[in-house]
């Protein structure tokens, strides 16, 4: 009896181990790809940086050198833009629906939130393209900020809700017992409280938003100089990549990937932000 | 948190100064003003030199011109939304009717489209029409088909698939081959015909002449069809085509201006269609194709049209010593004539853009 | 989670007795409400605003070609031939591929993160799996373009012909780009979503459960098949969903790798094409109303799609936790806490 358990114990601990292994086999093989990604674009990058790729515009066809200045202060006008359209509409409503989470109208727009978080960004690019590039007859800036902050806001909204929900009601009803009102409450004690948190959840969405391509060819579309106003097309990092990477030039690729580089660390450095941000206040 | 977001927006705000401060500058008469043009691929080492040469020659005009291909240059400036276009597929009849404005051709260069190839060991290769036509038809599969070696006595020819590439996008080079293609072949006219977005039976879609030339460039064993300029830059081997004096002649600049020059000067100057495919010089290479910037007749504001008008005035006079730079035929005198005559056609509320002494 | 019956609009009024001396709230409260409300109803416009726009785009299309549309094998617009079979073949194909490839190393990640791997492994491969997840679509496009396909060219696709080669699947033009290609970046790119997304699911399998398990004598492993896993199944089906939804969607990477060629042939090795990848291909050049409408339709079905998968992920995740799980995951301390 005793015997048999063993054995049947130890069976079960060397399906236990054998378990271990496959998950560090499968950490295994998911990191190849990705790291040999990362490696890479930290390369290649850091090889093709250079002084000029920060401060230079682009030469013209097939003659190298030159950078990708305008395309850098492109995507932060695009993306600071963006966010200016999307964050504060987003907590706005992402407290909103926090704060009245059962009535209907809440439902509709949870639901709206979730299904347009689910949108192709291809699509969000037709569909501004068809409604301001070809009515204001200019691909501009504006229109492809406009597209990047219709990505972002569902993003914001669900995460201000979902933060603000996890605020305890005792707090709510110990405010509405000292006489604070709806909106008191919704600024001092719920965005106070999940403050880090959504401010954190700003900037990853922020940071998605960073490398979004495909909204951008058809409203900021691309430019050689700099833009002269937010009316004008704007060159992007994101677009620069993909023109840069579908070219026969060696030096385009490079720059291509120095982009990259540059692209992933926007990114990184947002993400890193934003776990610094909720690490904050539990460590003091 | 209310301060800490306001942080946030700030910070965001502050990321924006550069561009808005740029687009209200002290004076507004300082600011560039910008031309956006889009369209064909096979002029854009061109147009993009002389945009960057132009912002010398007039520091108050930025002329931004991407190449997005020859169909969507059409569609984009027929919908506005760009100041100009460029094909190298002059719009159809049912085109112009069917278009929104008035659009004036201006022809602008003259590119030659190659075969461009990727044979390790082998840097020649000479094609006829028909069995050019017959391997992207997919009919001629392999590099050591008899009908290949034929044309190539003495070459030593891979016993390997050949792998077509070919455009995704509408594409005026398209065009100017598969109008050749039709021209010689009745297999392919009856069964593909001529087009900027034909359907390819064989081959990899890739986008742009750019994508083309990067796909040969990195596949062995590819064969695919670039304007000259992106197979020199890109170091690719380039096959001698046959031309109507059954001449083999490879693409050199030499063999395109032959071609230019060759063009039927009265067809020119009545502004019917120019072709320069199958040229009858006998040193022409025999795949050429004229490229047109596309310009609203009228423009929607005065000052850009003016700048635009004077931008292409420059490109078909000053602009053309850049174009042998980049192995662009240099426009013949009878199209330069004719681009003369359409940029005096360009008006503003009815006043004429180009200044009359011009 | 309870709902404070002062939460409801209706009975606000009589939870805030204004104290004496303090300004009139009620007109602040009203309006701050009222732009609350705003903010949240643009969310429901913006969205009738994408879907009537794709539609009405699309009307022609739909008109014209009615059914017809769908399972038509012509992609041929300067003749009119407009089918959108090869688009919709290639999406299905790259995602499934990706899907099969990923979702048994995403769920390996996921379990290796929450219950089986080593403790101390476990927080940095977790920042990193959640790095990847925010690498834009376009790097992991220059990766594949510039890196991967080659790769596939020189001595993957040759291979796998060698050796699987029996499959039709596995043979054709060994050219590098094409469908294999795509199904690979699109593997890679959801790998890191299907796994945090998992991971979070995993982790609100409360802890008491698995605390009872070990403490009945269970290894950790039966804990995670007998204990977990039965409780975390809608959960990880609907993370799976989502990466569906994310790779379908997917335009750039795809766009830069698939072979662009409007075709239905078995092998996995010749280029395709998908619905996301056409439209970015297309869509500006397009000249004739037909096509500019069958572009839109393709994208009125791409919509329908991820509609229709990430409703039922969300139905499927949400009961687990709340459906914006993906991002909350890193936002909320609280969960920290039990790794």
């Amino acid at each position: 009896m005793r015997a048999e358990l063993d054995a049947a114990y130890s069976g079960r601990t060397l399906a236990a181990r054998a378990a271990t292994a496959a998950s560090c086999v499968a950490v295994a093989i998911a990191m190849v790809p990705l790291l040999a990604i990362l490696l890479y674009v930290a390369q290649r990058g850091l090889g093709a940086l250079s002084w000029s790729f920060f401060t230079r515009l682009p030469n013209p066809v097939g003659e190298s050198g030159g950078g990708m200045a305008n395309a850098i202060v492109g995507t932060l006008e695009l993306v600071g833009l963006a966010s200016l359209m999307g964050i504060p509409v987003g907590i706005a409503a992402g407290l909103f629906l926090a704060e009245y989470r059962t009535t209907m109208l809440t439902r509709v727009v949870r639901f709206s939130a979730d299904v347009l978080a689910g949108v192709p960004s291809i699509i969000v690019g037709v569909v501004v393209y068809a409604t301001v590039v070809v009515r204001m007859q200019h691909f501009s800036t504006l229109a492809g900020a406009l597209a990047l902050a219709v990505l972002m806001l569902p993003l914001v909204a669900r995460t201000t809700d979902e933060l603000a929900r996890t605020v305890p009601d005792s707090l709510r009803e110990a405010a509405l017992a000292l006489g604070a009102s709806r909106w008191r409450i919704a600024i001092h004690v719920v965005l106070r409280t999940a403050g880090p948190g959504i401010r954190a959840g700003c900037m990853l969405a922020v940071a998605r938003v960073c490398g979004e391509t495909a909204p951008l060819l058809f409203t900021a579309f691309n430019n050689r100089f700099w833009n002269e106003s937010l009316g004008d097309p704007t060159s992007s990092l994101q677009v620069q990549i993909f023109t840069y990477t579908m070219s026969p030039y060696d030096d385009w690729h490079a720059q291509a990937w120095a982009a990259a580089l540059v692209l992933v660390a926007i990114v990184v450095v947002l993400n890193l932000a934003a776990r610094r941000v909720l690490r904050g206040p539990k460590a003091a | 948190m209310i301060r800490a977001l306001l942080l946030v927006l700030l910070a965001t705000g502050l990321v924006l100064a550069p561009g808005c401060s740029r687009s209200s500058p002290a004076g507004t008469e300082s600011s560039p003003r910008v031309l956006v043009g889009a369209g064909a691929t096979l002029p854009y080492p061109l147009y993009s030199k002389w945009a960057a040469e132009y912002a010398r020659v007039d520091p108050t005009v930025r002329v931004n011109y991407q190449s997005i291909g020859s169909g969507a240059g059409i569609r984009q400036v027929e919908g506005g939304v760009v100041d100009f276009g460029a094909t190298d597929e002059p719009m159809s009849e049912e085109q112009i009717r069917q278009s929104p404005i008035k659009l004036v051709h201006i022809p602008t260069t003259v590119g030659a489209v190659v075969f461009a190839f990727n044979l390790p060991g082998l840097r020649d290769l000479a094609l006829s029409a028909d069995v050019a036509a017959a391997i992207f038809l997919g009919t001629v599969q392999r590099w050591d088909d008899e009908r290949l070696r034929a044309l190539n006595p003495g070459r030593v020819l891979p016993s390997e698939p050949i792998i077509v590439v070919h455009r995704a996008d509408g594409s005026g080079t398209s065009a100017a081959l598969t109008t050749y293609f039709s021209m010689h072949d009745e297999k392919w006219s009856t069964t593909v015909g001529s087009g900027t977005s034909p359907r390819f039976p064989v081959g990899v879609g890739t986008k742009g002449n750019e994508g083309v030339t990067a796909f040969v460039k990195a596949t062995p064993l590819s064969i695919g069809y670039v304007e000259l300029v992106y197979a020199k830059q890109a170091g690719l081997s380039m096959a001698q085509v046959r031309n109507p004096a059954g001449r083999f002649v490879a693409p050199t600049l030499d063999a395109l201006d032959a071609a230019a020059r060759s063009v039927n000067a009265s067809a020119a100057t009545s502004g019917e269609r120019v072709m320069l495919l199958d040229s009858a010089d006998e040193s022409a290479y025999p795949i050429a194709a004229l490229s047109y910037v596309v310009v609203p007749r009228n423009a929607r504001d005065r000052k850009k049209g003016e700048a635009l008008a004077k931008f292409l005035w420059w490109a078909v006079h000053h602009g053309q010593a850049f174009a042998r730079e980049l192995d662009y035929a240099a426009l013949p005198s009878p199209l330069v004539g004719r681009a003369e005559r359409a940029l005096r056609e360009l008006r503003a509320d009815g006043h004429e853009l180009l200044p009359a002494g011009s | 989670m309870n709902e404070p019956a002062a939460l409801t609009p209706s009975s606000r009024s009589t939870h805030a007795p204004r104290p004496l001396g303090e300004p009139s709230h009620a007109l602040v409260d009203r309006s701050l409400v009222a732009l609350g409300g705003g903010a949240a109803c643009i969310l429901v416009v913006v969205l009738a605003v994408v879907a009537a726009v794709v539609l009405d785009l699309a009307l022609p299309s739909v008109r014209a070609l009615g059914f017809g549309f769908v399972t038509g094998r012509q992609w041929d617009p300067v003749h009119g031939d407009l089918g959108a079979l090869p688009f919709l073949y290639g999406t299905v194909v790259t995602s499934l591929v990706a899907l099969t490839l990923a979702v048994p190393v995403a769920l390996g990640v996921a379990l290796f993160l929450t219950d089986l791997g080593p403790l101390p492994l476990r927080r940095p491969v977790a920042a990193l799996v959640e790095l990847l997840a925010a690498v834009p679509g376009v790097v992991y496009g220059l990766w594949a373009a510039i890196v991967l396909a080659p790769l596939l060219r020189t001595t993957v696709e040759p291979a796998l012909e060698a050796h699987l080669g029996f499959l039709p699947m596995f043979r054709g033009p060994k050219v590098g780009v094409g469908l294999l290609c795509a199904s690979l970046v699109l593997a890679v790119m959801i790998l890191p979503t299907i796994a945090s997304l998992s991971r979070e699911v995993l982790r609100a399998v409360p802890i008491e459960l698995r605390e009872g398990g070990l403490a009945l004598g269970a290894t950790r492993w039966d804990v995670v098949r007998r204990i977990v896993l039965p409780h975390a199944k809608q959960g990880i089906f609907g993370a799976i969903l989502l990466g569906f939804g994310r790779a379908v969607g997917e335009t750039m990477a795809v766009a830069m790798v698939v072979g662009s060629r409007a075709d239905i042939t078995g092998s996995l090795f010749s280029p395709g094409y998908t619905m996301s990848s056409v439209m970015a291909n297309e869509l500006p050049e397009a000249t004739s109303t037909l096509h500019v409408a069958a572009l839109a339709e393709i994208g009125l079905l791409l919509f329908a799609i991820t509609f229709a998968f990430n409703v039922a992920a969300r139905l499927l995740v949400s009961r687990v936790r709340g459906p914006e799980a993906a991002l909350v995951r890193v936002v909320t301390p609280r969960l920290e806490e039990h790794t």
